[in-house]
């Protein structure tokens, strides 16, 4: 079933979440990297939070692709978050030579938000934030073909 | 415990093997961060076989310490194209696939025992050992 893992992206104010929860191959690796580009295209995103707990390797292929979505992210305007990666897949990326490089990496999801909006300034006025105001958070899933 | 050859011929061989490899490594007692070390060269080393060979084979061979060390040594056959120039290959940042060039001597770094053996037109053999 090469490529057809999904991988679920969820919109919550302006920031795409997308967890990370199976070993992925190639395929689904760069798919998934597609569709978070378009998703940010389609939805205006400004932050995009990559959730890698899960991931119990990150190697230089998925290493390049994190790097990479990074950069286009930029160019859109949007500010990648990777978080929470394990301690010894982090020393492992060290030991392979590899900087994930226009990537920030923070211990987890509550970190993620913070830095996208205090660092980034991804504001809170919107009127679907999830940071400001509690009742209107709502995720979107936006997992579309 | 008994060696296990896996089959490269797929993108997907390679998520079996570092399982695979994973599993061995756990069962053999090697801690977490090892165990990352070990997949993530299995990730490596298996995708340069299927990339740039097209198919070949890994096999894991557990090290019983009565006959030395206790460890896992893995190794990675094809009969591609072969390396001409394996010492260029080593090199980081070295690359002829248009990728980071990390693969090999990122390995190196997170193995105890690394040894590769390249032939043009005869295929590669890259053989690692972690000690436990
Ligand atoms: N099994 C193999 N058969 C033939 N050539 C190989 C093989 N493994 C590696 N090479 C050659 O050695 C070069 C360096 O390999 P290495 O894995 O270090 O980098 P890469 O695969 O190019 O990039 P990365 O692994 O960082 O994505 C490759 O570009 C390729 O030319
Ligand atoms: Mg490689």
């Amino acid at each position: 079933m090469d490529g057809q893992t999904r991988i679920p992206i969820l919109k919550v104010g302006r920031v795409l979440i997308v967890p990370i929860q199976v070993d992925m191959d190639d395929q689904t690796v760069i798919h998934l990297q597609d569709r978070i580009l378009s998703e940010l295209e389609r939805t205006g995103a400004r932050g995009v939070l990559i959730d890698i707990s899960l991931l119990e390797m990150v190697d230089s292929f998925i290493g390049r692709v994190l790097s990479d979505i990074a950069a286009m992210a930029r160019i859109m305007d949007a500010r990648t978050v990777v978080v929470g990666m394990q301690p010894a897949v982090a020393i492992t990326l060290v030991e392979l030579g590899l900087e994930l490089r226009g990537v920030d990496t923070v211990l987890n999801v509550d970190e993620g938000i913070r830095l996208l909006r205090s660092e980034f300034g991804i504001d809170d006025d919107e009127e679907d934030s999830p940071f400001g105001g509690g009742a209107g958070a709502f995720a979107e899933q936006v997992n579309r073909p | 415990m008994q060696s296990r050859s896996i089959a490269l011929e797929s993108e997907h061989d390679i998520i079996i093997a570092r399982g695979e490899v994973r599993a061995i490594a756990a069962r053999l007692g090697f801690r977490l961060l090892d165990q990352t070390r070990l997949a993530t060269v299995t990730s490596e080393l298996a995708r340069n076989v299927v990339k740039y060979a097209l198919r070949g084979r890994m096999t894991a061979q557990p090290l019983d310490p009565a006959q030395g060390r206790a460890g896992l040594r893995l190794v990675f056959e094809d009969s591609g194209p072969g390396i001409p120039d394996v010492a260029a290959a080593m090199r980081d940042g070295f690359s002829t696939g248009r990728s980071l060039g990390k693969g090999l001597p990122g390995s190196k770094r997170l193995v105890d025992v690394f040894e590769i053996e390249s032939e043009v037109g005869r295929g590669t053999r890259v053989t690692v050992v972690r000690w436990l």
